[in-house]
């Protein structure tokens, strides 16, 4: 990985001036500048909420800044729609990519200047020897005939940079382009971006992960609650540097675990098993304990978890809650006798994304809140919002649809969803998944204050660094086996990562 | 690497030639449909293949498949108009209104003003949608009563009749060039015009687009307002011409004129392969889908069945054709994904 290559100091090719831009009450963006060189990649980024996506939609058209000015190739530009960004040269990859499903390849990479015959006819034949031409371009070999239906994330982002190729686009911004992808692709993407930006592209990069910012960038732009803090050479900059200034605040300050005297027993799993799943799963918790499941992916911790929920079946073994025994089967039931599971997958076991935030909150409450049978919107709305304060979540009406928030304000959200069942144990998997560094330290924050109030937690993660700063007691799977449990003071990286893999693992 | 490449474009260069591609065309089944229909059909009675028979078929198929064109551009774009039959009922009462009072108005000017009328109603619609930011579905059963209403209040139980509108206007609809009906030859027309406009201008493949992904289409600088009343107009625009062609057809006009038609549009394109959430089907789809429905109608008649049963296999062909997309969409996204596009 190269981070060889000297700054261009020439003009900006597009620069961003003091801008400004709020929806409703909130101020998502406030004087934010910056300047984007040809040559160069420009990393820009904040925590969740920062305002880093409503950057992307004014360079991209779809919002128009409040006030201040884009200025590229020195002319103050306003741009009305994503057409008049896209004639300035500006291409935009979002985290999800926006190809027609339908269409083809070729299609969708000529979308809107499509070669056309003497009659004013499509040019089918040249539209996609401009794709062939395109993808050799990029060293990367997909059917320009073939539908974009079915096109993996990877290949869905090659197509949209093929896209940006072909209308001579000169400024790329890349909204977390590698969010879905794997390490391999993830590495095909770089270089092709590395030769763009070699070839006098500028590019601006978002991204949550440091270690790709320092192999990819030039430059650096930190943002914080929308506003500008800093742009620097990443070179000047450490990791840690990037991060107090992300967040304000200390690293050390990210992982708060209070000591608390772990209480009673309340949840007791005894040789709990699931044939091909997991064997003989045997463990206690205690009130105001924070218990971590560790291991690795498909060790089996979320299938114990969902299984000691009731959402998936088991073939032998006990779950007694507060001395009683809980169904197998029953998610229902547990929810009744005081257990919360907040899955893994918010978008689409957690959340339900068109309705309003205060609906989600209330849903699992419904009965409880329902007079009659019916729902009113005062006690939905009373509830969201004493609860969304505790959690301090950041959105412009409790009305608004869930889907418009962060991803670290939607898990707040399903936090406060299932907090608000007053449950005496809760089961969080994968709290902080794809949350900013700064929202991460909140929820952790909470759920150690949970756990100083007397609930049980459980947590299942595959952060190392979270379950070692949160966790009292250290459950360690090994292909279905419980094969470890440490105590906090026991529990290193070492030594859990050690019985994860069952072997000594060179640092 | 080009040895892949070199055979990639073997298999596609020549797509019309291979069997195979033929019959992996969503329309292949309804043509087979159809050709076991009246196999069958013909069969049993032999004067279901009579020339008056096979005349009859293609006369009822040209209005629906006119009007089902212009609902195929719509569906594509995911939208839909139910608002082409009272267009078609509003077009043929007010044509038929001024032939009657203007005995020497010439053919084209009949054309001309329905042409008008329906791409007026069609402006309505798509500023409703897009403008007003409303579900097509609404909108058009919105525009649907009121044009409808608009008809009534003015015809106002009042009919005009075949023996009050100017001979050479229903002679156009009766009457043939080298023994094809003219309406058969519009109707080819207007189908072949749109097909190519959807397939081959850029206009077209944004509507498919839109249809796609409204979201990427509005990302990918497509005009999306221009489009939408495109798309509109020319629905509205196509109802109004099928107007003229019914006042023409059938001479007798009355307020009721084409009232519920839209379903059986509807039922055309959806039962011809176009996508109920858009994006995918074509022109000449909606046009075999417009002669297997009158084709059945026909068959049912010649067969001497109940004519409930006809619409229950309507009803039964549009869940079929839902279905039958369904399921190959499924399909085709399966081997797709299983197809590795690259290495």
């Amino acid at each position: 990985m190269t981070t060889d290559r000297s700054t261009s100091s020439g003009p900006a090719l597009l620069e961003v001036l003091d801008v400004s831009k709020s929806f409703g009450a909130v101020a998502a963006v406030q004087g934010v500048s910056f300047p984007l060189y040809a040559g160069e990649a420009h990393a820009l980024v904040g925590e969740n909420g920062a305002g880093k996506s409503t950057i992307v939609k004014m360079l991209a058209g779809v919002h128009r800044p409040d006030t201040g000015t884009l200025r590229a190739d020195g002319e103050n530009r306003t741009f009305h729609s994503p057409a008049d960004a896209k004639a300035a040269g500006i291409a935009v990859i979002y985290q999800e990519p926006t190809l027609f499903p339908d269409l083809s390849v070729a299609e969708n990479i000529a979308m809107g200047n499509a070669p056309l015959t003497r009659l004013r006819q499509i040019d089918r034949r040249s539209m996609r020897a401009t794709a062939e031409r395109l993808f050799a371009r990029l060293g990367v070999r997909i059917d320009p005939d073939r539908p974009a239906r079915g096109l993996s994330i990877a290949d869905q982002q090659i197509v949209e940079i093929a896209k940006a190729l072909s209308t001579k686009a000169r400024v790329l911004i890349m909204d977390e382009p590698t969010a879905a992808l794997s390490g391999v692709e993830v590495e095909r993407l770089f270089s092709v971006v590395r030769s763009l930006r070699d070839e006098g592209a500028a590019i601006m990069f978002i991204s949550h992960r440091f270690e790709e910012i320092t192999a990819l960038c030039q430059r650096v732009t930190i943002m914080r609650d929308g506003r500008h803090v800093a742009t620097e050479k990443v070179e000047d900059l450490s990791v840690d540097d990037m991060i107090r200034r992300m967040v304000g605040r200390d690293l050390s300050a990210l992982f708060p675990k209070q000591e608390v005297t772990a209480g009673d027993v309340v949840l007791t799993v005894e040789g709990l098993s699931r044939e091909g799943v997991f064997r003989d799963i045997s463990f206690e918790v205690r009130a105001g304990e924070i218990v971590a499941l560790a291991g690795l992916v498909g060790s089996g911790r979320s299938e114990v978890m969902q299984a000691v929920f009731g959402v998936d079946p088991y073939d032998s073994g006990t779950v007694v809650f507060n001395g009683k025994r809980l169904k197998p089967r029953n998610p229902r039931a547990a929810m009744n006798a005081g257990l919360a599971l907040v899955p893994e997958d918010r978008r689409q076991q957690g959340l339900v994304m068109d309705l309003s935030i205060a609906r989600n909150v209330t849903l699992p409450r419904s009965g409880a809140l329902a007079r009659l049978g019916l729902l009113f919107g005062g006690t939905e709305k009373r509830e969201a919002e004493s609860w969304t304060r505790k959690l301090q979540t950041r959105f412009g009406r409790l009305s608004d649809a869930v889907g418009t928030l962060s991803g670290g304000n939607q898990q707040k959200v399903v936090l406060a969803k299932w907090l608000a069942t007053g449950p005496k144990l809760l089961i969080v998997d994968e709290p902080t998944r794809g949350i900013d560094v700064g929202t991460k330290a909140e929820v952790h924050r909470l759920m150690s204050s949970l756990a100083a109030d007397g609930m049980a937690v459980v947590m299942v993660s595959s952060e190392l660094p979270e379950v070692l700063g949160m966790a009292d007691r250290v459950l360690v799977l090994r292909e279905g086996h419980l094969v470890a449990e440490l105590s906090r003071a026991e529990a290193t990286e070492e030594s859990v990562m050690y019985a994860a893999m069952g072997q000594k693992v060179t640092a | 690497m080009s040895v892949a490449v070199t055979e990639i474009h073997k298999q596609d260069q020549k797509p019309g030639r291979s069997l195979g591609y033929v019959f992996r065309q969503r329309e292949m089944g309804i043509v087979l449909a159809l050709v076991a229909l009246v196999a069958y059909t013909a069969i049993n009675q032999s004067r279901f293949l009579s020339s008056q028979s096979i005349r009859d078929i293609l006369l009822n198929t040209a209005i629906l498949a006119v009007l089902a064109s212009g609902m195929a551009v719509v569906v594509i774009t995911r939208h839909i108009d139910l608002s082409v039959g009272s267009v078609l009922g509003l077009s043929a009462f007010a044509v038929a209104t001024v032939m009657q009072h203007n005995q020497d108005l010439p053919m084209v000017a009949a054309l001309a003003l329905g042409l008008g009328i329906g791409a007026v109603a069609g402006v309505v619609n798509g500023a409703l949608v897009h403008f007003g930011n409303v579900p097509a579905l609404v909108v058009t059963l919105g525009t649907m009563y009121a044009y409808r209403g608009l008809t009534y209040s003015w015809a106002g139980g009042q009919q005009v009749t075949a023996d009050e509108v100017p001979r050479h206007f229903l002679r156009f609809a009766n009457s043939d060039l080298l023994g094809v009906p003219w309406l058969v030859i519009i109707a080819l027309a207007v189908i072949a015009g749109v097909g190519v406009m959807m397939r081959n201008y850029r206009i077209g493949r944004e509507l498919y687009a839109m249809g796609s992904s409204p979201q990427a289409a509005g990302l990918a600088g497509i005009k999306i307002a221009r489009n939408t009343l495109v798309a509109f107009v020319i629905s509205g625009a196509l109802a109004g011409l099928g107007g003229v062609l019914y006042a023409s057809r059938f001479g007798t006009v009355d307020a009721a004129s084409g009232n519920g038609y839209e379903l059986q549009v509807v039922a055309a394109v959806v039962v011809g392969g176009v996508a109920v959430f858009g994006g995918s089907g074509t022109i000449w789809g909606a046009g075999l889908g417009a002669l297997l429905l009158t084709v059945i109608g026909s068959a049912l008649a010649v067969l001497d069945i109940n004519q409930f049963w006809q619409q229950a296999i309507v009803g039964a062909l549009i869940v079929l054709a839902i279905g039958a997309d369904r399921l190959v969409a499924v399909r085709i996204a399966r081997s797709l994904r299983k197809r590795d596009s690259h290495v």
